[in-house]
């Protein structure tokens, strides 16, 4: 998991807020305001890999038995991986908490 | 030796920012600014500055090519005045969030409507709020001294913000007075070569002006404002510094007859000249009547300035801008001090006279009058500010 970057105290921030270490974004936690999560039913999936495609932000990556999981730290919650699951593997959880 | 001249104030801002070795400048040319552009550009064209001269085609795009030049590292200086501040003020908030230390004189003009080319400080008022230090000059001399400081305190490594030079429209900026040219050794003794903390560099890349977000955007704020209140003792130092180098000792309030003074006029630029002229008149008539003047309004020097006013029965408070306050608050150089007389529990008789509009001039009689009528005035009889010299 990347480190959360962006929660700072003003006396640690770089002068004019400058980014000085260049392609930095995968450090970004965006899946931080998300009202539904992606989850993957594994006895559907055929590792088609239409959701890593599809997925605007880098959520999705292969993982040692060819699935493609989900990482959470940058999931929005849009929804578009369940919509293009061509075999509705796919599901929005509502997120409580 | 430094030779004393006689010389138009614009010509000699334009020469004291030569001897700075600006790299850049960029501007547009608007009245009654026009002169310090031109010459600079003069300089350029014969090959007395080494310098890029850009002839933007607003000043929009000239405060947008600055913060451009300034990120890359290079020694940058603008000028304008009223609407054209107006119309780069949105890249002025920019400039010094992103702390880039770019000089500007303001040949300060009214802004319309009507019309209006003549001096007011409309656009030093309308800059208040954008995170720029704000100095303001007296006189011809105080121009070219300033505008040779502000490079050093802008691009001081504790402050790092740009700053404005506020000179008054045509009143000092067409005016032909004589002073006292600095040399270019002392300037370079004074002025070290800039050398950028951050900038843009292909081979260290990094990225000027990110986005905000709720998360970070109150520390980003907090830490622009923790460095302009850090600035105002640095201003002092460098106003000191600068009295080594070439004689001439500034402070962040001047003060003129204060002492015994039971009425204190408080006001900023060249208003302070008649002011002075008229303490002198109402001394000889045993008036107990002095002033302070305001030379940054950004930061702000409120204990220095109660330290100057605190022993005067009467204030005489003068705002060279139209308050549209509504009429139950005062104008904008009132408001700061009465801010400050409030946190340190002072209550003198206060009067705020908006005066000087759009060109108007301020007579000895004038200042005569606003004295008279807060010494005499009742309690809760002034309001909290008005007109003066208006027909009725």
């Amino acid at each position: 998991m990347a480190k959360e970057t962006g929660i700072k105290s003003w006396k640690e921030l770089t002068l004019g807020i400058a980014i000085t270490n260049p392609g930095n974004a995968a450090e970004l936690k965006t899946g931080d305001w998300r009202s539904m999560r992606p989850e993957t039913n594994r006895e559907k999936c055929t590792k088609c890999g239409q959701c890593y495609i599809f997925c605007p932000d880098m959520v999705y990556a292969k993982d040692a038995e060819g699935y493609y999981a989900q990482n959470y730290y940058w999931c929005k919650g849009c929804g578009i991986c369940a919509k293009e699951c061509p075999v509705d593997a796919i599901t929005m959880i509502q997120e409580v908490d | 030796m430094s030779k004393r001249i006689g010389i138009e104030v614009s010509i000699a801002v334009a020469d004291a920012v030569g001897l700075c070795d600006v790299d850049v400048v960029a501007a547009y040319p608007i009245t009654p600014q026009t002169h310090i552009v031109e010459h600079l550009s003069e300089l350029v064209a014969d090959g007395h500055l080494n310098a890029e001269f850009v002839p933007v085609e607003s000043e929009h795009s000239a405060m947008s090519a600055c913060i451009g030049s300034a990120a890359a590292g290079a020694r940058t200086f603008t000028s304008t005045c009223s609407q054209g501040y107006a119309l780069m003020s949105e890249l002025c908030y920019i400039a010094s969030a992103l702390r880039l230390p770019i000089v500007m004189a303001v040949a300060n003009r009214a802004i319309s409507a009507p019309i209006n080319i003549w001096n007011d400080h409309a656009d030093l008022m309308y800059a208040r709020d954008t995170g720029w230090i704000q100095l303001i000059a007296e006189n011809g001399q105080e121009a070219v001294d300033l505008s040779i400081a502000a490079f050093r305190i802008a691009e001081d490594k504790k402050i790092l913000l740009p700053v404005q030079v506020n000179l008054d429209g045509f009143t000092l900026s067409h005016f032909i007075e004589p002073l006292t040219m600095p040399e270019q050794a002392d300037v370079k003794k004074f002025l070290p070569a800039y050398k950028p903390a951050l900038r843009l560099d292909p081979d260290k890349p990094v990225t000027f002006g990110p986005v905000g977000m709720p998360d970070i955007y109150t520390e980003a704020r907090k830490a622009q404002d923790e460095n302009l209140k850090a600035s105002k003792p640095i201003i002092q130092e460098i106003f000191n510094g600068f009295a080594k180098q070439f004689g001439r000792q500034y402070k962040l309030v001047e003060t003129y007859k204060t002492e015994d003074a039971e009425t204190i006029i408080v006001g900023m630029g060249s208003i302070a000249q008649t002011a002075m002229t008229a303490i002198d008149g109402m001394r000889a008539q045993g008036k107990k009547v002095g002033m302070a003047r305001v030379r940054v309004f950004r930061p702000f020097p409120a204990k220095e300035l109660i330290d100057a006013i605190k022993g005067a029965k009467n204030l005489v408070l003068l705002d060279r801008v139209t308050a549209f306050a509504g009429g139950e608050v005062s104008g904008p150089v009132a408001l700061e001090i009465k801010s400050a007389l409030y946190d340190r529990k002072l209550t003198p008789k206060v009067g705020n006279f908006l005066v000087g509009l759009g060109g108007r001039d301020i007579t000895i009689q004038n200042f005569e009058e606003m004295v008279e009528r807060v010494a005499s005035a009742k309690d809760g009889e002034l309001p909290a500010y008005e007109f003066i010299n208006v027909r009725e």
